[in-house]
Protein backbone atom coordinates (compact mmCIF):
# COMPACT_ATOMS: atom_id res chain seq x y z
CA UNK A 1 0.00 0.00 0.00
CA UNK A 2 0.94 3.42 -1.29
CA UNK A 3 2.06 5.65 2.13
CA UNK A 4 0.31 9.25 1.65
CA UNK A 5 3.28 11.67 1.92
CA UNK A 6 2.50 15.15 2.49
CA UNK A 7 4.80 18.05 2.65
CA UNK A 8 3.69 20.64 4.63
CA UNK A 9 4.51 24.09 3.80
CA UNK A 10 4.25 25.76 6.84
CA UNK A 11 5.51 24.16 9.91
CA UNK A 12 3.00 24.34 13.00
CA UNK A 13 5.12 26.49 14.42
CA UNK A 14 5.42 29.53 11.33
CA UNK A 15 1.36 29.20 11.74
CA UNK A 16 0.94 29.85 14.96
CA UNK A 17 3.45 33.22 14.70
CA UNK A 18 1.54 34.24 11.58
CA UNK A 19 -1.56 33.96 13.83
CA UNK A 20 -0.26 36.31 16.26
CA UNK A 21 1.92 38.58 14.31
CA UNK A 22 0.40 38.54 10.82
CA UNK A 23 4.27 37.76 10.16
CA UNK A 24 5.07 35.15 7.13
CA UNK A 25 8.45 34.16 7.95
CA UNK A 26 8.77 32.29 5.26
CA UNK A 27 9.66 35.49 2.92
CA UNK A 28 12.85 35.77 5.02
CA UNK A 29 15.59 34.37 2.40
CA UNK A 30 19.09 34.70 5.29
CA UNK A 31 20.38 38.12 4.52
CA UNK A 32 20.82 38.35 8.07
CA UNK A 33 20.55 42.17 8.23
CA UNK A 34 18.93 41.84 11.27
CA UNK A 35 21.35 39.71 13.00
CA UNK A 36 24.00 42.46 11.50
CA UNK A 37 22.06 45.30 13.04
CA UNK A 38 20.72 43.91 16.36
CA UNK A 39 22.60 45.57 19.36
CA UNK A 40 21.98 42.59 21.41
CA UNK A 41 22.67 39.78 19.17
CA UNK A 42 25.99 39.59 20.94
CA UNK A 43 24.28 38.13 23.96
CA UNK A 44 21.85 35.78 22.21
CA UNK A 45 22.20 32.38 21.95
CA UNK A 46 20.74 32.43 18.52
CA UNK A 47 20.78 35.20 15.86
CA UNK A 48 17.36 36.62 14.82
CA UNK A 49 18.05 35.14 11.48
CA UNK A 50 18.37 31.91 13.09
CA UNK A 51 15.33 31.95 15.12
CA UNK A 52 13.77 32.36 12.23
CA UNK A 53 14.95 29.80 10.26
CA UNK A 54 14.37 27.44 13.25
CA UNK A 55 10.72 28.76 13.25
CA UNK A 56 10.36 27.89 9.36
CA UNK A 57 11.96 24.37 10.10
CA UNK A 58 9.77 23.64 12.76
CA UNK A 59 12.13 23.19 15.74
CA UNK A 60 9.40 24.62 18.16
CA UNK A 61 11.97 23.27 21.58
CA UNK A 62 14.79 25.25 20.04
CA UNK A 63 12.39 28.10 19.52
CA UNK A 64 10.92 28.79 22.44
CA UNK A 65 13.65 27.61 25.16
CA UNK A 66 15.75 30.03 23.36
CA UNK A 67 17.66 33.34 25.38
CA UNK A 68 16.73 35.54 22.17
CA UNK A 69 13.25 36.45 21.80
CA UNK A 70 13.53 37.52 25.69
CA UNK A 71 16.64 39.61 24.93
CA UNK A 72 15.09 41.18 22.15
CA UNK A 73 14.69 44.99 23.09
CA UNK A 74 12.13 45.95 21.06
CA UNK A 75 14.73 48.83 19.33
CA UNK A 76 13.02 47.94 15.99
CA UNK A 77 16.62 47.68 13.89
CA UNK A 78 15.51 44.54 12.28
CA UNK A 79 12.41 45.85 11.22
CA UNK A 80 13.28 48.92 9.83
CA UNK A 81 16.11 47.27 7.37
CA UNK A 82 14.32 43.64 6.60
CA UNK A 83 14.00 43.96 2.41
CA UNK A 84 11.73 40.78 2.95
CA UNK A 85 9.64 43.87 5.10
CA UNK A 86 9.00 40.91 7.77
CA UNK A 87 8.72 42.78 10.87
CA UNK A 88 11.00 40.67 12.55
CA UNK A 89 10.69 42.46 15.96
CA UNK A 90 6.75 41.63 15.78
CA UNK A 91 8.09 37.49 15.44
CA UNK A 92 10.19 37.92 18.73
CA UNK A 93 6.56 39.00 20.38
CA UNK A 94 4.65 36.24 18.62
CA UNK A 95 6.77 33.91 19.98
CA UNK A 96 7.38 35.20 23.42
CA UNK A 97 3.33 34.74 22.98
CA UNK A 98 3.58 31.37 21.72
CA UNK A 99 6.12 30.32 24.79
CA UNK A 100 4.40 31.93 27.60
CA UNK A 101 0.77 30.29 26.61
CA UNK A 102 2.72 26.73 26.57
CA UNK A 103 3.75 27.12 30.01
CA UNK A 104 7.31 26.79 29.40
CA UNK A 105 10.20 28.16 31.87
CA UNK A 106 11.54 31.50 29.66
CA UNK A 107 14.94 30.89 29.36
CA UNK A 108 15.68 34.81 30.65
CA UNK A 109 13.14 34.71 33.03
CA UNK A 110 14.29 38.24 34.76
CA UNK A 111 12.28 39.81 31.79
CA UNK A 112 9.16 37.72 31.61
CA UNK A 113 8.67 38.52 35.25
CA UNK A 114 9.38 41.98 34.45
CA UNK A 115 6.43 42.43 31.98
CA UNK A 116 4.17 40.12 34.36
CA UNK A 117 5.47 42.95 37.46
CA UNK A 118 4.68 46.02 35.01
CA UNK A 119 1.54 44.07 33.40
CA UNK A 120 -0.12 43.78 37.09
CA UNK A 121 0.99 46.93 38.04
CA UNK A 122 -0.90 48.85 34.89
CA UNK A 123 -3.79 46.96 35.64
CA UNK A 124 -4.24 47.82 38.81
CA UNK A 125 -2.88 51.11 38.92
CA UNK A 126 -4.13 52.71 35.06
CA UNK A 127 -0.66 53.90 35.32
CA UNK A 128 2.78 52.71 35.99
CA UNK A 129 3.67 52.93 39.69
CA UNK A 130 7.16 52.50 39.84
CA UNK A 131 7.92 52.02 43.27
CA UNK A 132 4.99 49.31 43.34
CA UNK A 133 6.12 47.27 39.98
CA UNK A 134 9.84 47.45 41.70
CA UNK A 135 8.32 45.62 44.60
CA UNK A 136 6.27 43.35 42.41
CA UNK A 137 9.70 42.61 40.44
CA UNK A 138 10.97 41.80 43.61
CA UNK A 139 8.85 39.44 45.08
CA UNK A 140 9.19 37.75 41.48
CA UNK A 141 12.90 37.36 41.27
CA UNK A 142 13.54 37.42 44.81
CA UNK A 143 16.65 39.77 43.68
CA UNK A 144 16.06 42.23 46.55
CA UNK A 145 19.13 44.55 46.86
CA UNK A 146 19.83 44.96 43.13
CA UNK A 147 19.52 49.08 42.27
CA UNK A 148 18.54 50.01 45.75
CA UNK A 149 21.22 52.72 45.91
CA UNK A 150 19.76 54.11 42.37
CA UNK A 151 16.46 53.55 43.63
CA UNK A 152 16.71 55.64 46.49
CA UNK A 153 18.73 58.61 45.09
CA UNK A 154 15.90 58.38 42.48
CA UNK A 155 13.86 59.01 45.16
CA UNK A 156 15.91 61.83 46.80
CA UNK A 157 15.75 63.79 43.14
CA UNK A 158 11.91 63.21 43.14
CA UNK A 159 11.62 61.06 40.78
CA UNK A 160 9.75 58.48 42.40
CA UNK A 161 6.28 58.64 43.50
CA UNK A 162 5.39 56.75 46.59
CA UNK A 163 1.59 57.14 46.49
CA UNK A 164 -0.36 55.74 42.90
CA UNK A 165 -2.72 57.92 41.22
CA UNK A 166 -4.78 55.51 40.36
CA UNK A 167 -6.67 57.98 37.76
CA UNK A 168 -8.33 55.13 35.17
CA UNK A 169 -7.64 52.45 37.46
CA UNK A 170 -11.29 50.82 36.73
CA UNK A 171 -10.90 51.42 33.42
CA UNK A 172 -7.91 49.52 32.87
CA UNK A 173 -8.64 46.64 34.94
CA UNK A 174 -12.22 46.59 32.83
CA UNK A 175 -9.94 46.34 29.61
CA UNK A 176 -7.61 43.85 30.22
CA UNK A 177 -10.46 41.57 31.74
CA UNK A 178 -12.23 42.17 28.08
CA UNK A 179 -9.33 41.60 26.24
CA UNK A 180 -8.54 38.35 28.34
CA UNK A 181 -11.66 37.24 27.54
CA UNK A 182 -11.96 38.04 23.36
CA UNK A 183 -8.58 36.62 22.87
CA UNK A 184 -9.63 33.23 24.70
CA UNK A 185 -13.28 33.47 22.57
CA UNK A 186 -11.31 33.71 19.65
CA UNK A 187 -8.97 30.64 20.12
CA UNK A 188 -11.66 28.41 20.82
CA UNK A 189 -13.58 29.34 17.63
CA UNK B 1 -1.24 82.17 15.78
CA UNK B 2 -1.91 79.02 18.95
CA UNK B 3 -3.21 75.68 18.13
CA UNK B 4 -4.69 73.50 20.40
CA UNK B 5 -3.22 70.06 21.32
CA UNK B 6 -4.06 67.50 23.41
CA UNK B 7 -1.21 66.50 25.79
CA UNK B 8 -0.80 62.50 26.24
CA UNK B 9 2.38 62.84 29.10
CA UNK B 10 2.35 58.91 29.50
CA UNK B 11 3.34 57.73 32.77
CA UNK B 12 7.05 58.54 32.90
CA UNK B 13 6.71 62.32 32.46
CA UNK B 14 4.61 61.81 35.82
CA UNK B 15 7.80 60.15 37.72
CA UNK B 16 11.03 59.17 36.24
CA UNK B 17 11.33 61.84 33.57
CA UNK B 18 8.75 64.85 35.43
CA UNK B 19 11.87 67.22 34.07
CA UNK B 20 10.98 66.55 30.89
CA UNK B 21 7.37 67.28 31.59
CA UNK B 22 8.11 70.55 33.63
CA UNK B 23 10.23 71.85 30.51
CA UNK B 24 8.05 70.86 27.34
CA UNK B 25 5.19 72.64 29.36
CA UNK B 26 7.54 75.69 30.02
CA UNK B 27 8.54 75.52 26.25
CA UNK B 28 4.86 75.75 25.12
CA UNK B 29 3.97 78.47 27.94
CA UNK B 30 6.80 80.45 26.18
CA UNK B 31 6.10 80.24 22.60
CA UNK B 32 2.39 80.32 23.32
CA UNK B 33 1.78 77.04 22.49
CA UNK B 34 -1.87 75.46 23.61
CA UNK B 35 -1.79 72.32 25.08
CA UNK B 36 -4.53 70.13 27.53
CA UNK B 37 -3.41 67.41 29.20
CA UNK B 38 -6.10 64.39 28.04
CA UNK B 39 -8.23 64.06 30.96
CA UNK B 40 -8.09 60.27 32.91
CA UNK B 41 -5.44 59.05 30.67
CA UNK B 42 -4.22 55.85 31.61
CA UNK B 43 -0.58 53.94 30.97
CA UNK B 44 -0.12 53.00 26.84
CA UNK B 45 1.08 49.16 27.60
CA UNK B 46 4.69 50.35 26.45
CA UNK B 47 6.70 47.01 25.68
CA UNK B 48 5.15 44.67 28.07
CA UNK B 49 2.06 44.80 26.77
CA UNK B 50 2.95 44.38 23.07
CA UNK B 51 5.75 41.25 24.20
CA UNK B 52 2.76 39.14 25.65
CA UNK B 53 -1.02 40.70 23.86
CA UNK B 54 -1.07 42.28 20.50
CA UNK B 55 -4.66 43.13 21.54
CA UNK B 56 -3.76 44.65 24.64
CA UNK B 57 -0.88 46.76 23.53
CA UNK B 58 -3.14 48.06 20.77
CA UNK B 59 -6.45 48.86 23.17
CA UNK B 60 -4.28 50.73 25.93
CA UNK B 61 -3.19 53.15 23.35
CA UNK B 62 -6.68 53.72 21.89
CA UNK B 63 -8.32 53.89 25.33
CA UNK B 64 -6.47 57.49 25.19
CA UNK B 65 -6.99 58.16 21.72
CA UNK B 66 -10.85 57.69 22.81
CA UNK B 67 -10.66 60.37 25.51
CA UNK B 68 -8.74 62.91 22.79
CA UNK B 69 -11.24 62.63 20.70
CA UNK B 70 -14.24 62.84 23.49
CA UNK B 71 -12.45 66.43 24.45
CA UNK B 72 -12.85 67.25 21.08
CA UNK B 73 -9.12 66.89 19.67
CA UNK B 74 -7.50 65.35 16.85
CA UNK B 75 -3.96 66.37 17.40
CA UNK B 76 -2.36 64.21 20.36
CA UNK B 77 1.18 65.47 21.42
CA UNK B 78 3.28 62.76 23.07
CA UNK B 79 6.23 63.72 23.88
CA UNK B 80 7.97 60.38 25.40
CA UNK B 81 9.25 57.96 22.41
CA UNK B 82 7.78 54.84 23.71
CA UNK B 83 4.13 56.57 24.09
CA UNK B 84 4.84 58.22 20.83
CA UNK B 85 5.16 55.01 19.01
CA UNK B 86 2.64 53.36 21.02
CA UNK B 87 0.02 55.78 19.65
CA UNK B 88 1.30 55.85 16.20
CA UNK B 89 1.53 51.98 16.04
CA UNK B 90 -2.26 51.31 17.21
CA UNK B 91 -3.08 53.87 14.81
CA UNK B 92 -1.44 51.85 11.89
CA UNK B 93 -2.28 48.99 12.78
CA UNK B 94 -5.91 49.76 13.17
CA UNK B 95 -6.26 51.27 9.54
CA UNK B 96 -3.78 48.28 8.24
CA UNK B 97 -5.78 45.37 9.97
CA UNK B 98 -10.05 46.02 9.66
CA UNK B 99 -10.55 42.94 12.17
CA UNK B 100 -7.80 43.64 14.77
CA UNK B 101 -9.71 47.00 14.29
CA UNK B 102 -13.01 45.55 15.34
CA UNK B 103 -11.51 43.51 18.14
CA UNK B 104 -9.82 47.01 19.86
CA UNK B 105 -13.58 48.45 19.39
CA UNK B 106 -14.83 45.65 20.79
CA UNK B 107 -12.53 45.42 23.81
CA UNK B 108 -13.27 49.49 24.18
CA UNK B 109 -17.03 49.14 23.67
CA UNK B 110 -16.41 52.57 21.89
CA UNK B 111 -16.11 53.47 17.78
CA UNK B 112 -12.92 53.87 17.49
CA UNK B 113 -11.85 57.75 16.31
CA UNK B 114 -11.09 58.41 12.82
CA UNK B 115 -8.09 60.90 11.91
CA UNK B 116 -6.36 61.04 14.72
CA UNK B 117 -2.91 62.46 14.49
CA UNK B 118 -0.03 61.82 17.10
CA UNK B 119 2.83 63.83 17.07
CA UNK B 120 6.35 64.43 18.67
CA UNK B 121 6.87 67.94 19.95
CA UNK B 122 9.71 68.12 17.66
CA UNK B 123 7.12 68.30 15.13
CA UNK B 124 5.24 71.23 16.79
CA UNK B 125 8.66 73.44 17.58
CA UNK B 126 10.05 73.32 14.29
CA UNK B 127 7.16 74.70 12.59
CA UNK B 128 7.45 77.48 14.89
CA UNK B 129 8.37 81.05 12.66
CA UNK B 130 11.21 82.91 13.65
CA UNK B 131 12.45 80.28 16.54
CA UNK B 132 15.49 82.12 16.57
CA UNK B 133 14.18 85.72 17.09
CA UNK B 134 12.95 84.70 20.46
CA UNK B 135 16.21 83.12 21.82
CA UNK B 136 17.60 85.78 24.76
CA UNK B 137 20.29 83.34 25.93
CA UNK B 138 23.77 82.19 24.07
CA UNK B 139 25.09 79.15 24.72
CA UNK B 140 28.01 79.01 22.31
CA UNK B 141 30.61 76.52 24.17
CA UNK B 142 27.94 74.06 24.29
CA UNK B 143 28.20 70.78 21.63
CA UNK B 144 25.23 68.93 21.81
CA UNK B 145 24.94 65.12 20.48
CA UNK B 146 21.50 64.65 19.94
CA UNK B 147 19.98 60.92 20.64
CA UNK B 148 17.29 60.13 18.89
CA UNK B 149 16.81 56.72 20.11
CA UNK B 150 14.80 53.87 18.46
CA UNK B 151 11.27 54.72 18.56
CA UNK B 152 11.14 58.11 17.35
CA UNK B 153 11.78 57.06 13.83
CA UNK B 154 11.42 53.36 13.78
CA UNK B 155 9.86 51.63 12.35
CA UNK B 156 9.94 53.94 9.18
CA UNK B 157 6.95 52.96 7.60
CA UNK B 158 4.78 53.45 11.03
CA UNK B 159 6.39 56.25 12.51
CA UNK B 160 6.91 58.48 9.28
CA UNK B 161 9.23 60.74 11.40
CA UNK B 162 12.66 62.31 9.77
CA UNK B 163 14.99 59.66 8.24
CA UNK B 164 15.42 56.85 10.19
CA UNK B 165 18.81 56.15 9.73
CA UNK B 166 20.31 59.47 10.78
CA UNK B 167 17.49 61.88 11.67
CA UNK B 168 18.10 65.60 11.71
CA UNK B 169 15.22 67.45 13.27
CA UNK B 170 16.23 67.98 16.76
CA UNK B 171 19.64 69.13 15.78
CA UNK B 172 17.88 71.19 13.38
CA UNK B 173 15.79 72.13 15.88
CA UNK B 174 18.50 73.15 18.24
CA UNK B 175 20.81 75.02 15.68
CA UNK B 176 17.89 77.06 14.84
CA UNK B 177 17.99 78.50 18.25
CA UNK B 178 22.39 79.05 17.94
CA UNK B 179 23.18 75.66 19.57
CA UNK B 180 26.12 73.66 18.06
CA UNK B 181 24.84 70.02 17.49
CA UNK B 182 27.52 67.67 16.08
CA UNK B 183 27.24 64.72 13.81
CA UNK B 184 28.04 61.31 14.99
CA UNK B 185 27.41 57.75 14.72
CA UNK B 186 25.11 56.66 17.69
CA UNK B 187 22.12 58.51 16.93
CA UNK B 188 19.46 55.92 16.76
CA UNK B 189 21.37 52.87 18.32
CA UNK B 190 19.33 51.59 21.02
CA UNK B 191 19.93 51.98 24.69
CA UNK B 192 18.86 49.41 25.74
CA UNK B 193 15.20 50.48 27.03
CA UNK B 194 13.44 48.38 29.35
CA UNK B 195 16.01 45.49 29.41
CA UNK B 196 17.68 47.84 32.35
CA UNK B 197 15.13 46.45 35.51
CA UNK B 198 15.83 42.76 34.27
CA UNK B 199 19.35 42.57 32.30
CA UNK B 200 20.99 45.85 33.62
CA UNK B 201 24.39 44.11 32.19
CA UNK B 202 23.26 44.54 28.76
CA UNK B 203 22.16 48.09 29.17
CA UNK B 204 25.77 49.32 31.02
CA UNK B 205 27.45 48.23 27.71
CA UNK B 206 25.00 50.08 25.09
CA UNK B 207 25.09 52.73 27.15
CA UNK B 208 28.92 52.70 27.44
CA UNK B 209 29.11 52.35 23.40
CA UNK B 210 26.94 55.20 23.05
CA UNK B 211 28.56 57.66 25.88
CA UNK B 212 32.01 56.85 24.47
CA UNK B 213 31.08 57.42 20.77
CA UNK B 214 29.61 61.17 22.00
CA UNK B 215 32.57 62.02 24.31
CA UNK B 216 35.06 60.30 20.95
CA UNK B 217 33.25 63.42 18.80
CA UNK B 218 33.66 66.31 21.35
CA UNK B 219 30.16 66.29 22.94
CA UNK B 220 29.90 68.07 26.16
CA UNK B 221 26.26 67.17 26.38
CA UNK B 222 23.81 65.13 25.08
CA UNK B 223 20.42 65.85 24.31
CA UNK B 224 17.27 63.24 24.54
CA UNK B 225 13.87 62.75 23.80
CA UNK B 226 12.90 59.81 25.45
CA UNK B 227 12.63 59.04 29.34
CA UNK B 228 14.27 55.70 28.92
CA UNK B 229 17.04 56.80 27.19
CA UNK B 230 17.61 59.55 29.91
CA UNK B 231 17.60 57.48 33.09
CA UNK B 232 20.08 54.95 31.04
CA UNK B 233 22.36 57.56 29.93
CA UNK B 234 21.87 59.73 33.32
CA UNK B 235 21.08 57.75 36.18
CA UNK B 236 23.46 55.12 35.30
CA UNK B 237 26.40 56.68 33.87
CA UNK B 238 28.28 56.45 37.28
CA UNK B 239 27.69 52.52 36.87
CA UNK B 240 29.07 52.70 33.41
CA UNK B 241 32.26 54.84 34.72
CA UNK B 242 32.51 52.29 36.90
CA UNK B 243 32.31 49.12 34.90
CA UNK B 244 34.57 50.58 32.03
CA UNK B 245 36.86 52.50 34.43
CA UNK B 246 36.49 55.70 32.80
CA UNK B 247 35.23 58.93 33.70
CA UNK B 248 32.94 60.57 31.26
CA UNK B 249 30.60 63.37 33.18
CA UNK B 250 28.45 64.31 30.60
CA UNK B 251 25.17 65.76 31.33
CA UNK B 252 22.42 64.34 29.61
CA UNK B 253 19.24 67.10 28.97
CA UNK B 254 16.07 66.62 27.55
CA UNK B 255 16.01 69.12 24.00
CA UNK B 256 13.24 71.36 25.91
CA UNK B 257 15.51 71.75 28.56
CA UNK B 258 18.16 72.87 26.07
CA UNK B 259 15.64 74.73 24.45
CA UNK B 260 14.44 76.42 27.83
CA UNK B 261 17.46 77.60 28.69
CA UNK B 262 17.84 79.17 25.17
CA UNK B 263 14.41 80.86 25.84
CA UNK B 264 16.00 82.69 28.65
CA UNK B 265 14.04 80.53 31.60
CA UNK B 266 15.73 80.21 34.54
CA UNK B 267 17.23 76.99 34.81
CA UNK B 268 15.60 75.91 38.19
CA UNK B 269 12.49 76.30 36.17
CA UNK B 270 13.79 73.40 33.95
CA UNK B 271 14.39 70.26 36.46
CA UNK B 272 17.96 70.48 36.04
CA UNK B 273 18.48 69.61 39.78
CA UNK B 274 16.85 66.29 39.32
CA UNK B 275 19.51 65.19 37.13
CA UNK B 276 22.25 62.86 38.34
CA UNK B 277 25.29 64.06 36.30
CA UNK B 278 24.85 67.61 37.18
CA UNK B 279 25.05 70.34 34.78
CA UNK B 280 26.34 73.14 36.72
CA UNK B 281 29.85 73.31 36.11
CA UNK B 282 28.77 72.91 32.25
CA UNK B 283 26.10 75.89 32.10
CA UNK B 284 28.41 78.52 34.66
CA UNK B 285 30.66 77.84 31.79
CA UNK B 286 28.56 78.36 28.91
CA UNK B 287 25.66 80.32 29.69
CA UNK B 288 26.22 84.46 28.95
CA UNK B 289 23.47 86.04 30.16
Amino acid sequence: METNVTIRSQSELAEAVLRESGQNVNLCYQCRKCAAGCPISYAMDYKPAQLIHAIRLGMDDLVINSKTMWLCASCETCTTRCPQDVDVAKVMDAVKIVALRKGIKPAVPEVASFYKAALANIKKCGRMFEVGMIIGLKLRTFDFFKDMVLGAKMFMKGKLKVIPSLTGARRTWRIFRRVKSLEEKRRNT
Amino acid sequence: MTAKYAYYPGCSLHSTGSEYDISFRVVCEKLGIDIEEIKGWVCCGTSPAHCTSRLLSLALPYENLCKADKMGMTDVIAPCAACFARLKTAIYEASEDPDMAGQISEVLECELPKSMNVLNPMEIFCNEENLGEKVTRQMPELKVACYYGCLITRPSKVMQFDECEYPMAMDELLRSMGITTLDWSYKTECCGGALAMSRTDVVIKLTHDILEDAKAVGANAIAVACPLCHVNLDTRQEEVEQEYGVQYGLPIFYFTQLMGLALGVPSDKLGLQKHFVSADELLSGVVKE
